[in-house]
Order: C-alpha cells, then structure tokens, then sequence
C-alpha cells in the first residue's frame, strides 16, 4: 500500500461478538501494518498536522522512527510533550485535530496518526522492561508541597509534571477509584482499565500520593489546602454535573443522566451479578443525545443485554456531535438512531416508571450560533415511541461545589473557573486549573494540555515566591 | 503523619493513605437489626455538621451508600454511624468488626440542616430517622429552641437514643405502633395535639418516607415550617449523577448537593416513593443471597 495507498484499516472485535462483550473494539495495527501506515507520511517540511495537536506532537518525526523500526524511540518521541498517548491513541478525536489538517486528507484519507501513536504507546509498555525509576529533576523542590484536586487527566497530568520537577504533589479524589471520566465515563471498550492503571501507576511511582475519598469544598477547602501544608492547589475537578432537559416527567424512575448510567456500569460494574449494585437490562432503551457520551451508553446499553437501544436525537445525521467511528461502531452493534425527533414528555406508568416518550418531529432551519442548522419543531407532529429506560445525555455543566465552597475564585456566568491561559493562575494568587473545569466538557488531550501549562505556571510561581533560582 | 486526630487541622500535605484508614473503634449492637458503629475519620470528624451524610463503600463489590452522621468527635477524631441492617450493603456492612477498616468513606456531604432558634421546636425521629434527628435536635436546643422531641417506632425494641435525647430535649414523647413501648400509635399523633395546644415554630421530621409524608401532611393545615431529611438513592453523593433527583416546589433539586433537608410541604412525595422503589426486586434477591451466607 504505503504512499498513495487507502489508509491501513484498524482491525476490529467481530460486531456480533464484541456486542456480547466489554473487551476492546479496536485491536491495533500489528507491526507490519504500523510500518505501512506510516510509510503513508510525506513528512512534510511544514508539517501541517502538528498544528492541529493541543499538544505540539512532533508527528513526522514519530512516524519517521516507526518507519525505521524504532518503535520505542517512536514512543519517547510521542512522551517529550503527550504523558498519556496509550489513552489518547485511543480516545482523542484526531479526525477533528492532526488528522484534520493532514496534507493527505486534503485529496483522500490522512495518514491514520491517532492508530499510529497508539500503536508506539503500546508497543512500549509491551515490550519496556521494568520502569526505570525517573529521577526528580531537582531533588531540592521536594521540600514544597502542591494539592492535586481531582484524579482526571488533568489532575495525573499536572501531578505527574511537577512530579518529574521534584516537587511533593498529592492528588485528592473524591470518588473512591483514580481516572475521573476516564474511569467513570469512557466505557471499558473504547479504553481498556489496564492502560489506565499503568498510567496511574506511572504518576504514582514518580512520587505522586494519591488520597481517594476526599471531596475539597466539604472534607476540607482549597483554602484549607493553601494555609495548611500546600504552596500552591492545581482544580482539575472536571465538568461533571449533568445538562437535564428540564422536560415533564423527566424524574419518574427508569430515567438517568448519562452520568448515571455509565457510572452504574463503568464505576460500579453493575450489570454483573456479583456487584451489588443494582441496574435494570431495558427491553427498549432510549438515548437521548447524539455526542460520544450517548453513543457510550448506547453501545454499553446494547453490551448489557437490552433487546433494542434507539438514538433519539434532534437535528440530522451530519450534525451529531459524536466521532463518525464511533456512530459506525454503534450501527454495527445495532444501534438505531431516530433521527430529527426531540422529546416533548416522558409518560410513566402507574408505578411512576416510563413508559414511553411523547415526540415531536423536527426540521433544519436557519445556522445557530454553532452554525449548525438549528431544528425547529413541525407543527402537530407528535408521536410516540415505547421505552422502560431512558438515558438522556446532553453533555454537562461545570460541578459546582469548589466555586460555591472558594471564595473569591471567579468563574465565567456558566460556571467555568477563569485562568490566565498562560499561566493556568485562577483569581486566586496559589490556585491554579484546568481542564474541564475550565473549558466546560472537551477533551481528554486539552484536559492534558491544559495540566501541562498548570504544571509550568505552578512551577514558576513557587520559584518566584521562594527565590529559586536553580535550573 | 501528626498526632493520632486532625481536630486542628494539622499539615494536609503529610496526610498519606495510610494516616487516614477508616478503622471502626466501636460497634454496638442497639438493637437485632440497628448496628452503631463509632469510626475513626478525622477529617470527616472535624468539618461535620448536623445533618450532613457520608457515602460508604463496603468494597470492590459493594454499592456507596449514604449514611447519616450521627455523632461526630472531632477531639477524638471519630465519628458515628447508625444503620438499618436492611438490603445487601448494610447487611455486609453490619459484618464488619471492630478494628477492621471501611474501604470507603467520604464525607461530609449535603447541606447541613439550617439551625436557629426558631422558638418551640419539634424534632421527630422515625425508626433509625431518629439516629440523625439527634444532632439536629441537640443543635436545635443549642440554639435557644424550646425543644420537644418525638421518637416513632414499630415496637419497643426499635426504639433508640432514649436517655441521650431526653436528656437535652424539654420533653421527650415516645410512641410505639404496637403499644409495646410509650404511647400506642403513630408519631403524628402527639404532633396533631402540640399544633393544637400551643404554638409551634417549627418541625423537623426524619424517618421512613410514610411517616414523613404523614408528618408533612399533618404540618400543612397549621402552616408550620416543616423540614424533612429526604433519603434518595444515590451514588456518587456529589452531583455527578443526577440519580438523588427529586422534584421539590415544581423543581428539580440532587438530594445529595442541595439537600439532603427540604420543606416537606414542598415535596412531590409520589415521585420520590416511586424512584426508592425502582430497584425493588434487584435488592430483594440481593438481600435474600447476602443473608443466605454467600458473603459476596
Ligand atoms: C462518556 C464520556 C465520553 C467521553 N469520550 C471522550 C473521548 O472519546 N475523547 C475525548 O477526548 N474526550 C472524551 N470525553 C471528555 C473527557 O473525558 C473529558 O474532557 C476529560 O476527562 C476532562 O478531564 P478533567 O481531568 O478535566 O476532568 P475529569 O476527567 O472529569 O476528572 C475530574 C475528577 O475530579 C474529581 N472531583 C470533582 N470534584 C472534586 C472535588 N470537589 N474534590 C475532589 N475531587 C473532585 C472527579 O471525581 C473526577 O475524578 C468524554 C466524556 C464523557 C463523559
Ligand atoms: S501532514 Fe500528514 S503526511 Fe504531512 S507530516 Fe503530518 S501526518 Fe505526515
Ligand atoms: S448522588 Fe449522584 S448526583 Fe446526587
């Protein structure tokens, strides 16, 4: 295949089977095909593709050693400014970043870069013999303590970077297991939990404590943390609170979030006998939504044995918001999607659980402001579909309990904590965040790349308080 | 790691895993299925206030459950947690000994109950409600309140906290469904001829919903401030899941960031028995196999 070829295919669960299971969909490129994918890259001078990477990934160049059979030399590459690339291989939507603005997609399909680094990623931690214990860059830094609040990526990502500086970092997580939506959102299939306990391990054996159960804002506050012990507390606390549509009978029972749903199933493994947490498996579940969290629970709907899992979904097929792979995923696993209908009621039965949906029919008109064609309701057209389980997952609102809890931290009208986007700094002289908590739900990579910027800010902060001028 | 307890808050940034197990110092049985369990928890032991709850979880395989703070010693570094050892997880739970640690337990969570002296105040407290009326009707008499405390039970041997709750309150009324203890009946009726005979300010009820209702149902008429402790089935007991929802006032409130109290006379009490009951079947098998003996 190489230069001028279709892109190399990722291998792929059989969907009959895979349906039945929550072992990873995607299999990975096996050598051969990596080095024929990454024959596939120009290496552009210009590089176009590293543009379109939150994190400045210098792709050519890991492509280049994938080429040359240097997959471990791939993966140092890929780690000078991507902590997590066995996460992010996995999960960013690289069709909306590097693989965007690949040279190659402009005539035909881009070189698959998000197959290629997660390739690297895993070949590393496949064949990497025990982890070498990482020195601290200066040893002298550990004398300063930095709070870690929530254990996402933004939160493993700053902990893990000041780590590496030297400092002492504790990360505090009010739930009782590491990851955030890593863990609790994105569904076993997509992310397989053994990639993200080694990267936990791997914050953890740079030094990093990590303190479950701990909810800052009532266990103790941030400002509890500042006067107590900590130099300076990174909020990685997430989005995390979610959008209802504030629609009639939207609380009779059989109705979750999102949230909910993938929590009882990711977080509390539900769905299996010997957990004790309870879920009912829907003869006719509907998702409300079409972004990757409905697809989540869709396909996780259809994985716990439901006998028919429907997309309700308001606007039409090229608006949803979810990546096109994983709309074709959950089609293959029989999926269906309704497609410009939007709920008016949820009707219950007698018990007070629903039973079915009232809708309404809608069309495209006018671009909003997102400058997708908004759907407006067609006059009389209501209908109705049966349903005994209804999962409505229209995104999230930032949590409020750290805003409500912190005085003087100021916080866009929506919520959203406000930083100098140079330093991650929030109002506050010591309190610094990033990730969701900031920009509202995104991304696994931004939620990374904003750790990053934290990371330095913290760093520069402290040595500035404190006179150091060590290297 | 410093001193045994955090009472002042000590150096946050030397707390390990390890300083902070969650060790059980005491176990009481009070009665065949109420089980007190005093627990070391510093952190949580320091910023409680009344009202407020914790979620516990029992282990890889076990469910978060929302517990009520009973007591809490911050000078100690413990608090107390009483249960009903009613499904699965509180069975499992109720099997835990002293000295053994809880995998989990976060906290305090929820609003704490809004106290201020209101006047005459009437705490009651239904079953193991009465577990976490107490904090509230000691905070209650704390703050100035003339404070009658009603205590509802099924039979006598449910009947808890006695001697402790009449020792703050100015007058302590018993009653038991059977007559086995106190006076035969429900709680609303001692409550019905208080809001007859003088002038009550205010009411706080907590205890199995129908007796809250009932409480709620009998306040209404009087127009008398009436809060209720709502118990929703929740999960992360931090707003990440919407589960706890209940419509309040026409609104839809998370029992666990926006309560757990709210005015009785508001809620849509239908809603509420309907979401508790959902997972009826599920808890049953699950209760009949964790009492059979299979532990897991
Ligand atoms: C179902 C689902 C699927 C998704 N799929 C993708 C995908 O395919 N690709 C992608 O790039 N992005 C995806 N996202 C978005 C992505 O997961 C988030 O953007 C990212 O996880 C944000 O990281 P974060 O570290 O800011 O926050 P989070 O991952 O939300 O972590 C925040 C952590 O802080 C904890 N916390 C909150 N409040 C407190 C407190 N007061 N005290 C202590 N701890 C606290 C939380 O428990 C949580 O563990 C998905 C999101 C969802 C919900
Ligand atoms: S734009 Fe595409 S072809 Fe060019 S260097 Fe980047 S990945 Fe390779
Ligand atoms: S328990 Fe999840 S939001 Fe209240």
């Amino acid at each position: 295949m190489a230069r001028g070829g279709p892109r190399n295919k990722m291998p792929q669960q059989d969907a009959a089977k895979r349906v039945k299971n929550f072992d990873e969909v995607a299999l990975g490129y096996t050598e051969e095909q990596a080095i024929d994918e990454a024959e596939r890259c120009l290496n552009c001078k210009h590089k176009p593709c590293v543009a379109g990477c939150p994190v400045n990934i210098d792709i050519p160049a890991f492509i280049e050693l994938i080429k040359s059979n240097d997959f471990t030399g791939a993966a140092a590459e890929i780690k000078k400014t991507n902590s997590l690339p066995a996460i992010c291989g996995r999960v960013c939507p690289q069709e909306e970043q590097c693989e965007k603005l690949c040279i190659l997609a402009k005539k035909g399909e881009s070189v698959g870069i998000g197959r290629l680094e997660r390739f690297a990623a895993d070949y590393e931690a496949a064949h990497s013999t025990a982890e070498a214990a990482v020195e601290p860059e200066n040893p002298g830094l550990g004398q300063y303590n930095v709070a870690v609040v929530g254990c996402g990526p933004a939160g493993l990502t700053v902990a893990g970077d000041l780590a590496k500086k030297g400092y002492s970092v504790t990360i505090f997580e009010a739930l009782h297991k590491t990851g955030g939506v890593l863990r609790y959102g994105i569904p076993e299939f997509r992310l397989p939990r053994n990639i993200l306990d080694r990267e936990v391990k791997y914050v953890e054996s740079l030094g990093v404590k990590i303190i479950t159960d701990i909810i800052v804002g009532r266990t103790f506050r941030v400002e509890d943390l500042l006067r107590n012990g900590f130099e300076a507390v990174f909020v990685g606390s997430g989005a995390g609170a979610p959008k209802l549509m504030g629609i009639e009978g939207e609380n009779l029972s059989g109705i979750y979030s999102g949230n909910e749903w993938l929590t009882r199933i990711n977080l509390m493994r539900a769905h299996r006998e010997e957990y004790a947490t309870p879920i009912k498996i829907p003869q006719k579940a509907c998702v409300i939504g079409a972004g990757n969290t409905a697809m989540d629970c869709a396909r996780t709907a259809m994985r716990i044995g439901s006998k028919e899992v429907t997309i309700v979904y308001r606007r039409s097929r090229s608006e949803m918001p979810a990546r096109a792979e994983e709309i074709e995923n959950a089609e293959e696993e029989g999926v269906k999607l309704m497609l410009l209908t939007n709920p008016k009621r949820f009707i219950g039965d007698e018990k007070g659980a629903v039973k079915a949906i009232e809708c309404l029919r809608m069309e495209l008109g006018e671009p909003d402001d997102s400058g997708r064609r908004r759907p407006v309701a067609v006059k009389d057209s209501e209908f109705i579909i049966q349903a005994d389980t209804v999962i409505v997952a229209l995104g999230q609102n930032p949590n409020p309990l750290i805003r409500s809890t912190t005085e003087g931290l100021e916080t866009q009208s929506w919520g959203g904590i406000i930083i100098n986007e140079e330093t991650g700094m929030t109002s506050i002289a010591g309190v610094f965040a990033g990730g969701d908590a900031v920009t509202g739900e995104a991304t696994v990579i931004s939620a990374m790349g904003a750790g990053k910027i934290a990371a330095e800010g913290i760093d520069q902060y402290i040595r500035e308080k404190h006179d150091i001028t060590t290297e | 790691m410093c001193s045994k307890n955090h009472g002042e808050m000590c150096n946050l940034a030397e707390l390990t895993p390890d300083s902070l197990k969650n060790t059980i110092v005491h176990k009481e049985k009070l009665s065949p299925v109420l089980t007190l369990f005093e627990i070391r928890a510093p952190l949580i032991a320091n910023s409680a206030k009344a009202g407020q709850f914790v979620i516990v979880w029992t282990g890889e395989h076990g469910e978060r459950l929302p517990l009520t703070v009973s007591d809490w010693d911050a000078a100690n570094g413990t608090i107390t947690l009483i249960f009903q050892e009613v499904g699965r997880g509180t069975i499992e739970l109720g099997r835990f000994e002293v000295g053994d640690e809880i995998p989990s337990l976060a906290g305090p969570l929820g609003q704490p109950t809004e106290i201020k002296d209101f006047g005459t105040a009437v705490a009651i407290g239904g079953g193991v409600g009465t577990a976490i009326a107490r904090p509230v009707a000691k905070a209650l008499k704390d703050a100035g309140n003339e404070l009658i405390t009603i205590v509802g039970a099924r039979e006598k041997s449910l009947i808890i906290l006695e001697d402790e709750l009449r020792s703050f309150s100015d007058e302590l009324i018993v009653t038991t469904d059977d007559g086995s203890y106190g006076r035969k009946g429900l709680v609303t009726e001692p409550l019905k001829e208080l809001l007859d005979s003088r002038k009550i300010d205010f009411v706080v009820a907590i205890g199995p919903l129908p007796m809250m209702r009932a409480v709620a149902d009998t306040t209404k008429p009087y127009g008398v401030k009436t809060i209720v402790s709502l118990d929703a089935i929740m999960i992360d007991g931090t707003g990440m899941c919407g589960g706890c929802r209940v419509t309040v006032g026409g609104k839809t409130k998370f029992t666990c960031v926006d309560g757990p109290d709210f005015d009785a006379h508001e809620v849509d009490w239908n809603e509420l028995r309907a979401r508790k009951a959902f997972y009826f079947e599920e808890e049953s098998k699950d209760r009949q196999a964790t009492l059979a003996g299979g532990d897991e």
